[in-house]
């Protein structure tokens, strides 16, 4: 028990200090999800509003494909991605197996599936007639998938939070396309898992409050979505 | 038609859904200032039509024409789309507030603000919802919703307005009131409209004229008077509320008058038919009387038949009565005569028509 309450005390300690190892790999955990996320919006908002709007053939399969994609092992993203940037592999020219770079990459594939599938539920729940609704008011159609995003805002959201949520809490991909490198591609779950395997408690345990922060703060955001009041 | 000249005109319309053929209207043309109504039951094509006819849904064969000028290439249905507006059953606004959403078609069209803030605040008036300016439109009620979709759809001071029953999920109060305003502004502003319901209530006091719709074909369009009381087939006639329909052969003929055979009980009605040509009788149940035996012969009407009640349905204000006089025959009465004349079923009473409240369908035999 007291290697318990030493590392939650050492935690706290490390957290209100600020510790610079800590913080540096908070920082560098939020910009590679962030910017994974953001991609992943850019590339999963457009795709998923237009699979919504669309009519063509194999509709329902490309549905599934996202739908799947939601559920990603981050593992097998990994070694995909490992094989493609690797020295002799056939993206291996980029060198950038084993930096940020690479985790960025590994990481919006993950999140790019959960916010294409997100922003399609989104865009499908939205009233039948709103479109015919938007044209009428003269919309171009430009504008009026414009509108139709603006009205999806709150579950797309929940899209970016869940996006968000599921890479920075990811651990499989970002050790093994990143390698997990001192202060260079070390994110808070590589941390915790190679400080834990040291016995390390202290920085792991204080890497873990903060995920545990984030997850919270995702949560709540979540959670606000959820309770809105319903749209008439 | 009270406008000057015709500013919709849809020829040969024809739209397929799924295989079928939902919607089949050869011609249809809307005057300008004009307000028609289609009714018909649910799945009659009225939106299809109204769809189509504001180039929401794709033709599959057909023409629109505006001010005479076709409606067919992709910029030129934008442009058109410009110059309607459409409001549907449920109010559709958008997450933001009541001011935004009557601003959104305003904006939508890039125009500046304060000519926005101008048209919404009058908008917003004329309906009677301007309190709610501020508030999101997620927080007012179903009426006041409707209210700010119907002014939404007029800030934008469309040419011809289109209206997918927007009465329908109301309840009757509001219904009541913003029928009453809309009434009022559409006779104010003038503007073309062409509205759809189920309710041919509705539909009789908005309209200039009324199109009754099944199967996706207009079954007949005319001023509302004419629809109602000289409806050209059984569907429109039970559509608009003949309660007795009745199919007969002519055995005699008068002078302007003619006597048919139904079910073995001899009606007399007004118009030249001869005599083995099948007819279909439509009676208005308003224009049914019903006494209390002995009869008196002082009423005018030369159809007079005794019968027995088979049932009363109360229907608010009054009362559906409906008969076995050899054959079926539908009374409205007051709920104040039910009481006079102590009417219940099984009840022994006399049934009176005149021979003119009669509208008599012929029967032609469809030509090869």
């Amino acid at each position: 028990m007291d290697l318990i309450f030493e590392g939650i005390w050492k935690a706290f300690y490390l957290l209100a200090t600020f510790d610079p190892e800590v913080m540096q790999i908070t920082l560098l955990s939020l910009q590679v999800s962030g910017t994974a996320t953001f991609i992943s919006l850019l590339i999963g908002i457009s795709i998923g509003t237009t699979v919504a709007l669309a009519e063509f053939p194999g509709r329902k399969f490309v549905v599934s494909l996202i739908n799947t994609g939601m559920g990603l092992p981050p593992v097998v993203v990994g070694l995909f991605v490992t094989i493609f940037l690797w020295r002799n592999g056939p993206l291996g020219f980029l060198g950038v197996l084993y930096t940020p770079t690479a985790m960025i990459i590994a990481q919006a594939i993950i999140a790019t599936p959960i916010v294409m599938g997100i922003t399609l539920a989104a865009i499908q729940a939205l009233p039948k007639n709103l479109r015919l609704q938007i044209l009428s008011l003269g919309a171009t159609r430009f504008q009026m998938v414009w509108i139709l995003v603006k009205e999806a805002r709150l579950p797309l959201l929940a899209g970016v939070m869940a996006g968000f949520g599921g890479v920075i809490s990811e651990v499989g991909a970002s050790i093994m396309v990143g390698g997990n490198i001192k202060g260079y591609s070390r994110v808070l779950t590589t941390a915790t898992v190679m400080e834990t395997s040291r016995g390390n408690f202290d920085i792991a345990i204080a890497l873990g409050v903060i995920l545990l922060l984030l997850a919270y703060f995702i949560n709540m955001v979540l959670t606000h979505v959820q309770q809105r009041e319903r749209p008439r | 038609m009270n406008g000057s000249g015709l500013i919709l005109e849809g020829k040969d319309l024809q739209v397929y859904k799924g295989g079928s053929l939902v919607l089949e209207v050869p011609v249809l043309r809307i005057g300008e200032g004009e307000v028609l109504s289609l009714i018909g039951p649910n799945g009659a094509g009225k939106t299809t039509l109204l769809q189509t006819l504001a180039r929401l849904i794709k033709l599959s064969r057909g023409e629109i024409l505006f001010k005479g000028e076709k409606v067919f290439s992709n910029h030129s249905v934008f442009d058109y789309r410009r110059k309607l507006a459409m409001v549907f059953q449920e109010p559709l606004l958008f997450d933001t507030t009541v001011f935004e959403n009557v601003a959104s078609g305003l904006k939508i069209r890039g125009i500046n603000r304060s000519e926005t803030a101008k048209r919404v605040d009058e908008n917003l008036e004329q309906f009677g919802v301007s309190h709610l300016k501020g508030r999101s439109a997620r927080k007012i009620s179903g009426g006041e919703a409707q209210r700010v979709a119907l002014a939404r759809a007029l800030a934008i001071q469309p040419e011809v307005f289109f209206l997918d029953e927007p009465f329908a999920s109301l309840d009757p109060p509001s219904r009541e009131s913003l029928i009453e305003d809309l009434e009022r502004i559409l006779r104010k502003t003038g503007t073309t409209t062409i509205f759809a319901t189920h309710d041919r209530m509705e539909a009789l006091r908005l309209s200039d004229r009324i199109a009754v719709m099944n199967g996706g074909k207009i079954l007949q369009i005319g001023p509302p008077a004419e629809v109602m009381n000289q409806p050209l087939d059984e569907f429109v006639a039970s559509f608009v509320g003949m309660e007795t329909i009745l199919t007969g052969q002519v055995i005699k003929r008068d002078r302007g008058s003619f006597v048919a055979s139904i079910m073995g009980q001899e009606v007399e009605a007004v118009g030249e038919i001869g005599v083995g040509e099948s007819v279909v009788f439509c009676i208005r149940p308003e224009n049914v009387t019903l006494t209390v035996p002995p009869h008196k012969e002082s009423s005018s009407a030369r159809n007079i038949f005794p019968g027995k009640i088979l049932k009363t349905i109360p229907m608010g204000l009054y009362y559906k009565v409906q008969l076995d006089c050899g054959f079926l025959l539908v009374a409205y009465v007051t709920g104040h005569s039910l009481e006079n004349l102590s009417l219940t079923e099984g009840q022994e009473i006399v049934a009176s028509f005149k021979a003119t409240a009669i509208h008599v369908i012929r029967k032609t035999k469809k030509a090869l």
